[in-house]
């Protein structure tokens, strides 16, 4: 798998968040995608909620699975992507760049120190068991 | 396309079954607004109908045409003359609501096999209600929740094991209940320690454990009753889930090992047909401090059979008394085989499942090194590692003619592949059905892309399942065809 | 708890080189060569892991019956019911004897739908895939809705996971229902809340109070006194602007006559789908009918097949949104239920089919004719009364001169299965209800037989 872009910072639960400014936008990781497998469905909170720092954000769905999103970073809903809702597909070809999910106004960008690198990420995951 | 939908072989005009004129006066027609004025349905000739649906049959593995090892789900011989008897007009043509005088024969039938499925399971008695397993679980859990209810204690905690099938903790869930996960060890027993940490942790929250015996690793608990003496030392009851009862017929009694409360698949264990998806019927088992809470209706014999509420109920389940029709069919398969048969079932089932497990443990992981019950549980990693995983197993089996058995079940296990032959099968399938899962074996590590493109020869290749749950097309819709 | 079970001796092993049951192949030459393999002594040595002290136990269990000798004890069995067929029927009351074409029993029957399991293999599973989304598309038809499920274990089941998927859609935790919705099919929905600690507010029926706290307001149409309600639009209404969803439980038989519940503002339709030419079994096995609008398809419970294509671009049918079930989701599914009642939904298909709508129409027209027939002839009777207040379709309830059980014994007599008694405080009622099984001599013989009780 091809090194994770250093242009964002990265979450345990491998979703990862690029900031710009006060606002921010969030996605799930390629190694996600991967094992996720064929992304079918994805449940996301509407524009103008709020979000909290490794709370539970949505939910995404493959074929035989489903796992809970859970934000990188706190926040208030700015958009959703909803081409990405309406083509999940985008998701798995291209997780860190057309299939992002959120865009949020940051609140407590501090937050951003507890999440990885992408070269501490990558660590994290090549320890993941297969 | 491999059969037509109904409404692409339907024309304006046709129909497959004529109908006789009313033989009474003409009435007063309803008022026309409430009358509908369009009824797209498909209009068929008999031949048409015929033909469908005998195509489509054929378009089906089968117990009856396959041998189909599903883990878990103890696909045997569905024995023809139990059609015969749940056939027999005077069980079809009975209203579920006529007098109980004129209904005698139905309730023996439902009173002999409640009394016959607790004697086998060791309990003091049955319910036959609950029309298919998962709602024989929720039966079985309200029936925990209201005895300690009327005990006045609130229990909020019902623990199941991780290994456990879906439907335990989206009962427990269906309940009422949080469900506390506990861990399975390495050898397949449940962890004792994670175990007295649970009840420890929950203390007196805990209602319940929801175990599956044999478990559904294949594995009979070596330490099932320190587990139960366990439960019940903090005020607890043991649920047993009856999924894997084939390996205990005649052989121990749940309600012997601690059980207090176990529902029962006839559908699996009892031989009653699948039917492709249903109908099942999921009775319960019951220690006699429980039977005051089955579910409604429950047969007595009180002289003649009669249909009782039990003084604390917790209520009915159904519009009616259960599914008969397949009761009929259990209470047939049960006095076909009496005590020694049931037994004999068993030491069947367990004997062909050790037998598959000598002969493929060279060739798949062994997700357990010991004796399996009646199913045996191999992990495909090897294959994976080779380039086929278990899905690409399964699926190429179809090409030798063997229906796949259960995979990626139970979740504890990586690329799980469950194994479960039944009494029914003769050696010689046995060993032809071995035979080609070490082929496949042999083919996963010289040529894999067999496997991954696997199956060649079945009625359809591999579906694009993806797109069917993005865009999903649930129906007939003239317009997008 | 009584038992009528006879103690018997544990069938002997024979060690005659046969096998030793029908049902079990092994022969002794097959378990020896077996267990050689494995490695083991004996079978016994199979179950080392339970506990010794449990080991066989004496089961107290009937002797084991040949074929001949079991079809000889059911059929006496079955003797002793006194059944529609033999006697004439008018019991209705949520399940409905039915005209039942022979190829239903026969194309049901075929093993391959029979011994076949959950269609988990798409590629080997086609015919009953295919099947199921044609029952779909039938229920859609007749319901009206966008969206049906594979089947549910019957009505009332069906009605109790409607108002539960009700709560999950509004994120409230209390429902209102009819109280001429049948009364065990009531017992049902209460038993299914109470797990979940929803509450549930029976209400007087058209009279119906609804706050913004109600997930949903359920009704059957007919009502359990057979009635059809021309108001029902209203109902609709009043739940939507609560923000509430309209639950209807409708008789699909009906459906072929009037109109949809999609009509009138349902946003779940759930049914009995017995009466789709499904045999009265002594109440089972049924199916569930289980529709609702597009937009709470994800709440749905229940096993839901798609059409797809195969890598070759063949349209073929597949298992899909699974995540919403128990094997996925675990105890945050939608329901626990994994069964679809297959086998039934495929009878109800076929029957369907072999009718088809005008077929259908038809047999709810003779339904409505007999018993519009029978309705007239006993109001002419002194001390019957047909209670009109509102339309009805083949079944209706009738004020009695005397209690409904003792001229319920008076026809039994005369080879009559007579209503269910539905008597209150204030009168003997009888429900009576009459299909197209109803010749005009059952009915007539009916009516001189209340004219004698």
């Amino acid at each position: 798998m091809a090194a994770s872009p250093d242009d964002r910072k990265y979450s345990k639960e491998h979703e990862w968040v690029r900031v710009n400014g006060d606002t921010a936008r969030i996605g799930i990781t390629d190694y996600a995608q991967d094992q996720l497998g064929d992304v079918v469905y994805i449940d996301l909170p509407e524009a103008g909620a709020t979000v909290g720092q490794f709370e539970k954000m949505g939910e995404i769905e493959s074929v035989k699975a489903v796992s809970d999103l859970f934000s990188p970073v706190s926040g208030e809903v700015l958009r959703v992507n909803d081409t990405a809702v309406d083509k999940p597909e985008l998701v798995n070809s291209d997780p860190h760049g057309d299939g992002w999910l959120l865009e949020v106004r940051l609140t407590s960008p501090a937050e951003l120190d507890a999440l990885m690198t992408a070269a501490a990420y990558d660590a994290f995951t090549a320890a993941q068991p297969a | 396309m491999l059969e037509p939908h109904a409404m692409q072989l339907s024309r304006p005009g046709r129909f497959a079954v004529a109908l006789p004129p009313p033989g009474v006066p003409p009435q007063e027609t309803p008022p026309p607004h409430l009358l509908r004025d369009e009824l797209r349905l498909p209009e068929l000739t008999q031949i048409d109908v015929v033909r469908h649906f005998t195509r489509l049959s054929q378009l089906n593995w089968s117990i009856d045409t396959h041998m189909y090892p599903l883990g878990s789900c103890t696909m045997k011989l569905n024995p023809k003359v139990n059609d015969a008897v749940a056939s027999l007009p005077g069980f079809t043509n009975a209203h579920p609501l006529q007098p109980a005088s004129e209904a005698q024969g139905a309730l023996a039938v439902m009173h002999g096999l409640q009394a016959m499925l607790a004697e086998i399971c060791g309990l003091a008695g049955a319910s036959v209600a609950p029309m298919a397993g998962a709602q024989g679980e929720l039966a079985g859990i309200l029936v925990i929740k209201a005895y300690l209810e009327s005990r006045g204690e609130e229990r909020t905690r019902v623990l199941v094991p991780d290994s456990a099938h879906g439907t335990n903790p989206a009962t427990a869930s269906m309940a009422g209940f949080d469900v506390v996960a506990v861990q399975s060890r390495p050898d397949g027993d449940m962890d004792l320690d994670a175990l007295r940490d649970a009840l420890e942790q929950h203390g007196h929250a805990v209602a319940a454990l929801m175990i599956t015996l044999p478990s559904t690793l294949g594995l009979f608990d070596r330490n099932i009753v320190r587990i139960a003496e366990m439960v019940h030392a903090h005020g607890a009851l043991m649920y047993g889930d009856g999924a894997n009862l084939n390996a205990m017929l005649g052989q121990v009694r749940p309600g012997d090992l601690g059980f207090d409360v176990m529902h029962i698949n006839l559908h699996k264990t009892f031989s009653t047909p699948h039917g492709g998806g249903g109908p099942g019927a999921g009775p319960i088992a019951v220690t006699d401090a429980l039977l005051p809470f089955l579910p409604a209706p429950h047969v007595v014999r009180e002289g003649a059979f009669a249909l009782i509420d039990p003084p604390h109920s917790i209520g009915r389940l159904g519009a009616f008394h259960g599914n008969f029709g397949v009761l009929a069919r259990a209470y047939a398969y049960i006095r076909a085989l009496g005590a020694g048969g049931l037994r004999a079932i068993s030491e069947a089932a367990v004997l062909n499942a050790n037998y598959v497990q000598e002969r493929l443990r060279g060739a798949y992981d062994l997700a357990h090194d010991r004796r399996c019950m009646h199913e045996v549980l191999f992990s495909g990693a090897r294959q994976k590692a080779q380039g086929a995983r278990t899905l690409d197993i399964a699926k190429r089996m179809i090409d030798y003619g063997y229906h796949p058995p259960t995979i990626y079940f139970p979740l504890v296990v990586d690329e799980a592949l469950m194994i479960e032959p039944t009494e029914s099968e003769t050696k010689e399938t046995l060993d032809a059905f071995c035979d080609a899962m070490l082929k496949i074996a042999e083919e996963a590590a010289t040529s894999p892309e067999l496997l991954r493109e696997a199956p060649h020869n079945a009625p359809l290749r591999r579906l694009d399942e993806a797109t069917a749950a993005r865009k999903p097309v649930l129906r007939w819709d003239r317009d997008s065809r | 708890m009584t038992t009528d079970t006879r103690h018997a001796p544990q069938t002997r092993r024979r060690i005659d080189g046969t096998q030793l049951h029908p049902y079990i192949p092994l022969t002794d030459d097959d378990r020896l060569a077996m267990l050689k393999l494995i490695g083991a002594a004996s079978t016994d040595a199979l179950f080392e892991d339970v506990p010794a002290a449990y080991r066989n136990p004496d089961l107290r269990l009937p002797d084991p019956l040949s074929e001949l000798e079991l079809l000889d004890e059911m059929a006496e069995l079955a003797r002793r019911n006194a059944v529609a067929g033999e006697y004439a029927c008018f019991l209705g009351a949520g399940a409905y004897r039915r005209f039942r074409p022979s190829l239903v029993d026969a194309l049901v029957n075929r093993g391959e739908f029979l011994t076949s399991y959950t269609p988990y293999q798409p590629e080997v599973s086609q015919g009953t895939l295919q099947t199921i989304f044609e029952f779909q598309s039938i229920v859609c038809e007749l319901t009206g809705m966008d969206v049906a499920n594979a089947g549910m274990y019957d009505g009332a089941s069906a009605l109790a996971e409607a108002c539960l998927m009700a709560c999950a859609v509004t994120g409230r935790a209390r429902i209102a229902i009819s109280d001429r919705v049948h009364p065990n099919w009531l017992a049902v929905v209460r038993g299914y809340a109470r797990g979940r600690g929803i509450e549930v507010d029976v209400q007087p029926h058209g009279a119906f109070a609804l706050t913004a706290e109600h997930a949903c307001l359920a009704v059957a149409q007919p009502d359990f006194y057979g009635r059809v309600s021309p108001g029902a639009a209203a109902w609709g209404d009043a739940a939507h602007a609560t923000g509430a969803l309209f639950v209807v439980a409708a008789d699909p038989v009906s459906l072929a006559l009037y109109r949809p519940p999609s009509a009138y503002g349902a946003d779940i339709v759930v049914g009995e789908g017995q009466s789709l030419g499904v045999p009265l079994s002594f109440g089972g096995p049924y199916v569930g009918l289980f529709a609702c609008r597009d937009a709470y398809i994800r709440q749905m419970p229940g096993r839901i097949v798609g059409a797809t294509r195969d890598i070759e671009g063949r349209t073929g049918y597949v298992l899909t949104l699974q995540t919403r079930e128990q094997h996925i989701r675990r105890e945050r599914a939608t329901s626990n239920i994994c069964t679809s009642t297959q086998l039934v939904a495929l009878a109800a298909t076929i029957y369907v089919q072999a009718l088809g709508p005008r077929g259908l129409r038809r047999v709810a027209e003779l339904c409505y004719e007999k018993a519009h027939y029978l309705a007239g002839r006993i109001d002419a009777l002194p001390g019957y009364h047909v209670e009109r207040g509102e339309p009805f379709f083949h079944e209706f309830a009738v004020t009695t001169p005397k209690p409904p059980e003792e001229i319920n014994r008076a026809l039994l007599q005369r080879r009559i299965i007579g209503g269910l008694d539905v008597s209150d405080y204030a009168r003997h009622r009888m429900l009576l209800c009459v299909t197209e099984t109803n010749t005009r001599a059952e009915i007539d013989a009916l009516v001189e037989a209340l004219a004698d009780a």
